[in-house]
């Protein structure tokens, strides 16, 4: 993941654009934005006047964020910003992210965190030791042996559901199970986890439209 | 251009040694010019298991720090000619080399022999980065317990990152009677568990201890069973198909006798 380019910076006709990787921590994008600005592209960006174009991608941006970035692309005088291209925290192209799928696949395995922004759906294992955490729910086509956070940000109206659940932990916004200690079964199939009255249940997977009518959410 | 094959397990204890000295000399039964390449540095043991620990000169920081050249550490088996060992130094730690220096010195041997063979530390700090660095496959062993599945899968992700994509799994110490009664992990169990192919599983044998003990690797003996797994392992990475061994023990007389009349 490191090697991959947080910024990266084309140049169109009339100046530059810099196009920021929406997934990545914000902090780790301002750090790859000053080195490239300071250190391996400096001799490149000085020069004559030029435009800059900022596109956020899907990342939801504050002010001070932004901010943040025009301080850094500020302290070169020959850079000036004429756009800013993002979508705004709660504007409607974000609730349409949340209502959406993110598909991930593979092995999450021992040692190894998986964290989505929104719903997920994992088509693969999550090991013993292995995490995988979203702010929203979590659907896993596959085994589930692992520790699953679903709604981690405090969302206790996500659920986990998965083909083959033994799981070594489960969590739903801040409520924590340990199953099987809790459940008195060893494991189970096409089931899923939700929070009902501050405690952890599990039910079977089509019972679901019961407990949560309004899932899975409609795009 | 050799093949070099890192070890690893995680875990501590699950037989990284025995195994690598094991497939060592099961390619070099084949006729293959293997070396094997101990980066255990401060804890080495394959000398010991090969039975070459009075023969140590030099070892593998001496040639990294130049104190000698690459064949001059190189100790040759006192069995096969065309098996050799390049020790570990005892008085270091994992520090004493980096990454960058044992994937070198790989890299040389690979000119010269068909496998290079390392056997990887414990843990997943320096001594485990030094010991991938070189190497282009992994095994991985492991054991039917739950904390050695768990360490195999760590280290399975880790090599994965380390760009050593599809390491193959090796079960050690498989006691037929804890699996038949349910008490131990099954093979398809961890098999399913870890994802990766399986090169083979090594019943549990008390001739290895045996064996070890006396600086004789166990594939010399043609009658025991880990001797057996080992030399089935050995053609698999030759690329022959060898079917997994049968775990049960072959069925004695009288319960021939008793299948024919239809009692068994």
């Amino acid at each position: 993941m490191t090697s991959k380019h947080l910024v990266s910076i084309k140049g169109v006709k009339d100046g530059l654009v810099f196009k920021l990787d929406d997934q990545c921590n914000y902090d780790d994008l301002l750090q790859e934005m000053r080195d490239k600005l300071e250190k391996t592209h400096q001799r490149f960006l000085a020069g004559p006047q030029i435009h800059v174009h900022l596109k956020f991608g899907k990342r939801p941006v504050t002010e001070e964020q932004k901010d943040q970035i025009k301080e850094i692309i500020g302290r070169h005088g020959n850079l000036e910003i004429r756009s800013i291209d993002c979508v705004m925290p709660n504007s409607p192209g974000i609730v349409q992210e949340a209502a959406g799928i993110t598909v991930k696949r593979g092995i999450v395995r021992s040692g190894q965190t998986l964290h989505c922004e929104g719903n997920v759906l994992f088509l693969g294992d999550v090991n013993p030791g292995g995490s995988l955490t979203s702010s929203g729910d979590i659907y896993i086509l596959g085994s589930l042996r692992g520790m699953a956070h679903a709604g981690a940000s405090g969302n206790e109206e996500a659920i986990i559901s998965a083909s083959h659940m033994k799981p070594t932990q489960l969590r739903i916004g801040s409520v924590i199970s340990r199953p099987p200690d809790e459940w008195g079964v060893e494991e189970t199939y096409m089931e899923f986890a939700y929070v009902q009255d501050g405690k952890m249940e599990i039910d079977k997977i089509h019972h679901l439209h019961r407990v949560r009518p309004d899932l899975p959410p409609q795009p | 251009m050799g093949e070099a094959i890192v070890i690893t397990s995680g875990k501590g204890g699950v037989g990284k040694t025995t195994t690598s000295a094991n497939i060592g000399t099961a390619l070099a039964l084949q006729g293959k010019k293997v070396v094997m390449v101990d980066t255990d540095i401060g804890l080495r043991n394959l000398d010991v298991v090969m039975g070459l620990e009075n023969r140590i000169i030099y070892d593998l920081i001496d040639v990294s720090d130049g104190r000698c050249r690459l064949a001059q550490a190189l100790i040759k088996d006192k069995r096969f000619e065309e098996l050799y060992l390049l020790p570990a130094a005892q008085t270091k730690d994992k520090d004493a080399i980096t990454p960058e220096k044992v994937k070198k010195i790989v890299g040389e041997l690979k000119k010269d022999f068909e496998f290079v063979i390392i056997d990887c530390p414990a843990g997943i700090e320096q001594g485990f980065k030094n010991a991938v660095a070189g190497a282009d496959k992994a095994i991985v062993v492991t054991t039917p317990e739950n904390a050695a599945v768990r360490d195999a899968d760590r280290v399975i992700g880790l090599l994965e990152n380390n760009g050593l994509r599809g390491p193959k799994l090796i079960i050690n110490r498989i006691r037929q009677k804890m699996l038949k009664s349910g008490e131990m992990l099954g093979v398809d169990e961890i098999v399913s568990v870890l994802a990766i192919d399986l090169l083979g599983i090594v019943p549990d044998d008390e001739y290895v201890i045996k064996c070890a003990n006396t600086g004789e690797p166990t594939v010399m003996s043609p009658n025991s069973r880990a001797s057996i797994a080992y030399r089935n392992i050995a053609r698999r990475i030759l690329g022959d198909t060898v079917p997994l061994m049968r775990l049960e023990d072959k069925p004695g007389l009288m319960t021939k006798v008793k299948k024919i009349f239809g009692l068994g």
